[in-house]
């Protein structure tokens, strides 16, 4: 997950029909086809899937809106709100969880004052628990956008998210 | 790359490269698993300090995949004459130019050591001896983004041979022959599959690579992907031209995006080079691969979940029959096979079924790869002949439990699977007796679990993720693994009734035997394994309120033993929630109202001063 491109404008407004049409005009996938890599796409763009743009997807292609809703709606990794621009993912698999990955998630919660599946309120994390990074040899990881870290204890958790944060200030 | 346009400009270019290839220095960088450490820039330390000595013609570094030893991170291959190096730095790229590539020395302090003494060489390493790397025998050689390494190390060859020398019921009788079975779970004979597929009525027909792998704890198909892509391609050439199919999808989860990136990358490569694409090598066959992202749900690992995620669709199962083979993608034939199946197509077709048969035990044939987690010394990527034993590859390959610690169980088969204990550690692991101790071969992930672990926290661990991951289309499932959920939840809470057990126990059996795929059909596994193997661990949650592991937060509590307890002052610093208090010097206390007992003290006191109890 690439970092997401969610510009401060687009969280008290959401995007205007501009940036929609131009988002759904360079689809590499189409919907008809391939609806969830098109669906991909709009979300790399914005970092969300914003209403105004499914709803347009929905009337160009002539999938009904309830259809593209359904899948939205399934999929873990589709999201209908703005998120923080840099995506936590902490693992709780299995061999995280034999090392302590609930005491991993625990600091970053505290760390954060975030809960799973919430953006801190200056939009810089979004946080999410994943099944498995398959990088279970570092266990316990979490990823930061691309960037692995692993073999973590609540303490290196803090450290590496001060740290995250300081260089991005 | 210039379009190979028939089998014999193939066979020029493999021939030009080995002519290439010289006498030098291959520096060969574990890029992918190895990433998380730091690699890359590993990677660029040793270019740099090859250019800085102008040695560009003698040595060259290669962005490789997986050597499979992830417990020696970053990890290091100097070939021809085998050197492994672990725990590679940037600081050490000098070194290993200086000593390695130039003087041909080594550098012992970055080799593996067997009690205090250097085994510079791979193959010596207890690690490597124990396996046969049959499958992943260019994972971590070849350079996953260079289709010319690939040919150079001998990729499409078996393609090459079927599409020009085979009939397809060649190809499916050879496949069948083989005995191999299908890795990404249920182990169903690959043949076979074929063999419908190809009989099916509908056009077109096509072939998908289930790179889902949603299994926590398991990495062998992300291995693949990112260190040999070529070769998951050309296992799909070859089916695709047995079945008769134009068309292919690869269907890669998103928490993967090394594999993403190479696969995509490889797809394009093998496009250019007339690899895929209208008549391949100029043979008259056409195939084209597409690769799908998934959308983070495990579910869609199963086959039909699966086809409706690249349909566009809720990835909801469906019941079978029927089958994919007959009404598959898009209501067409489709065959469907895991990264790992695929990958041991064309070794079969290039060394025949008979040679492919030789390794494994009567009903499992082959090699599978096996990732090693959790509590082991030598955690990575393993590859072993069927039939191996849990101790081979625990102990042998893995080196044993780290901290002196006991072998309590393993984990395999991930939520569909279950755990097997120390008392099955000398059976021959393979498809058929796996599932009679309880577990089932799984995808291959393999966690290791010692003294520390609860076995009931286990069980309610797996029961959570396919709680969570239930699509919620059939009652079972979605109900059924919610009451399981709840008691297994109360008993890690110390508040389990008595009759839990078998309340559990009747809850799962029927779950099992009710539900509509086989996420529900298999999701009571690691509750009624655990319950099997480890019922007395069940018991003291139960009727004495004590997790015998120390592992069940809400039934313990740190404490700090004041004899032992120097004042150091490093817990109550440790310490997120103040819970810690003290004099400089004097023993420390922990208020136990305030504790949250996130273990953080625990962790860091150097004397051994806190205990979990
Ligand atoms: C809940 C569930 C999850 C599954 N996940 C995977 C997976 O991640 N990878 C995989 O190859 N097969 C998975 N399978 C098995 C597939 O349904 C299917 O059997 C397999 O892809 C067939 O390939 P094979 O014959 O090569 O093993 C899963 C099955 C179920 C029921
Ligand atoms: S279990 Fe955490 S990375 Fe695999």
């Amino acid at each position: 997950m690439a970092e997401n491109a969610t510009p401060d404008r687009l969280v008290s407004q959401g995007p205007s029909e501009d940036d929609v049409v131009a988002a759904l005009d360079s689809l590499d996938a189409r919907p008809e086809t391939n609806l969830i890599g098109a669906l991909q796409e709009v979300q790399d763009r914005f970092g969300y899937l914003p209403s105004p743009a499914l709803e347009a997807m929905s009337e160009r292609s002539g999938i009904p809106l309830s259809r593209i809703y359904g899948v939205v709606t399934f999929y873990a990794q589709f999201y209908t709100e703005p998120r923080g621009r840099h995506t936590i993912l902490c693992c709780r698999g299995t061999a995280c969880h034999v090392k302590g990955a609930g005491r991993v998630l625990e600091a970053v919660e505290r760390e954060l004052g975030i809960e799973e599946g919430e953006s801190t309120p200056d939009l810089m994390f979004y946080l999410e628990t994943v099944a498995c990074l398959g990088t279970c040899f570092l266990a316990p990881v979490i990823m930061i956008d691309n960037e692995y870290f692993g073999m973590l204890t609540p303490q290196k958790v803090a450290a590496i998210l001060q740290n995250f944060r300081a260089e991005r200030q | 790359m210039t379009r190979l346009d028939s089998i014999d400009a193939l066979e020029k270019l493999r021939g030009d490269l080995a002519a290439q290839e010289g006498a030098g220095v291959v520096v060969r960088v574990c890029s992918t698993g190895c990433r998380a450490l730091g690699a890359l820039s590993v990677c660029e330390a040793l270019e740099r300090e090859i250019a800085r000595r102008a040695l560009g013609s003698k040595a060259r570094v290669v962005r490789a995949g997986c050597h499979g030893l992830c417990a020696g991170a970053v990890a290091v291959v100097v070939d021809p004459q085998g050197i492994f190096y672990q725990g590679v730095t940037t600081e050490d790229a000098p070194e290993i130019v200086e000593e390695t590539v130039v003087g041909g020395r080594i550098v012992e302090r970055l080799c593996w050591s067997l009690d205090g003494e250097a085994v510079p060489l791979k193959h010596d390493i207890p690690f490597y001896k124990h396996q046969t790397r049959l499958v992943l025998r260019n994972c971590g050689v070849v350079d996953p983004a260079s289709l010319e390494d690939a040919i150079a190390h001998g990729a499409y060859s078996a393609a090459a041979q079927a599409l020009s020398d085979m009939r397809p019921e060649q190809v499916i009788e050879e496949v069948l022959a083989s005995g191999l079975r299908g890795r990404g779970g249920a182990g169903f004979p690959t043949g076979r599959k074929w063999q419908f597929a190809r009989a099916a009525e509908g056009e077109p027909k096509y072939i998908i690579c289930n790179a889902d792998e949603g299994d926590p704890g398991a990495f062998m198909d992300r291995a693949l992907l990112e260190g040999d892509p070529h070769l998951i391609i050309e296992g799909m050439i070859i089916g695709a031209y047995a079945i008769g199919a134009k068309k292919g999808f690869i269907y890669v989860r998103a928490e993967y995006p090394i594999a993403i990136q190479h696969t995509k990358a490889a797809l394009e490569q093998a496009r250019e080079a007339g690899l895929l694409g209208e008549s391949i090598l100029g043979t008259g066959f056409d195939l084209d691969i597409e690769m799908r992202v998934g959308a983070g749900a495990f579910v869609c690992g199963e086959e039909t979940a699966l086809i409706a995620s690249i349909e566009g669709k809720r990835g909801m199962p469906r019941s079978r029959p029927p089958f994919p083979a007959s009404f598959g993608l898009y209501g067409k034939p489709t065959n469907i096979n895991n990264v790992e199946t695929w990958a041991n197509v064309p070794r079969i077709i290039e060394e025949g079924s008979e040679a492919y048969a030789k390794v494994g035990t009567e009903g499992s044939k082959g090699t599978k790869i096996f990732a090693l987690a959790g509590k082991v010394r030598n955690t990575g990527l393993v590859e072993v002949p069927m039939g191996a034993t849990l101790r081979q590859i625990v102990f042998d390959i893995g080196g044993g439990i780290p901290d002196d610690r006991e072998f309590r169980a393993a984990q395999m088969g991930g939520p569909s699977g279950g755990c097997v204990p120390a008392d099955y550690l000398d059976l021959p692991i393979d498809y058929d007796s796996v599932k009679q101790v309880g577990a089932i071969m799984g995808s291959g992930g393999l966690i290791v679990m010692d003294d520390s672990t609860c076995m009931v926290d286990i069980a309610r661990f797996f029961t959570d993720f396919v709680q969570s991951e239930s699509c919620g289309k059939c009652v079972p499932c979605r109900v059924g693994t919610r009451r399981m959920l709840e008691i297994l939840t109360r008993i890690c809470n110390g508040e389990g009734e008595i009759g839990d057990v078998e309340r559990l126990d009747r809850l799962g059996k029927m779950v099992l035997a009710t539900s509509l795929c086989g996420l529900g059909q298999t999701a009571p596994n690691p509750a009624l394994s655990t319950i099997r193997y480890f019922q007395h661990e069940y018991d003291s949650h139960i009727n004495e309120r004590r997790c015998p592991a120390g592992a069940c937060q809400a039934l313990i509590g740190y404490r700090i033993l004041e004899d032992t307890c120097t004042g150091c002052g490093v817990c109550l610093k440790a310490c997120p929630v103040g819970a810690i208090s003290g004099e400089k010097k004097q023993p420390h206390s922990i208020s136990a109202s305030v504790c949250i007992k996130c273990g953080a003290c625990h962790e860091k006191c150097r004397f051994d001063a806190i205990v979990v109890e």
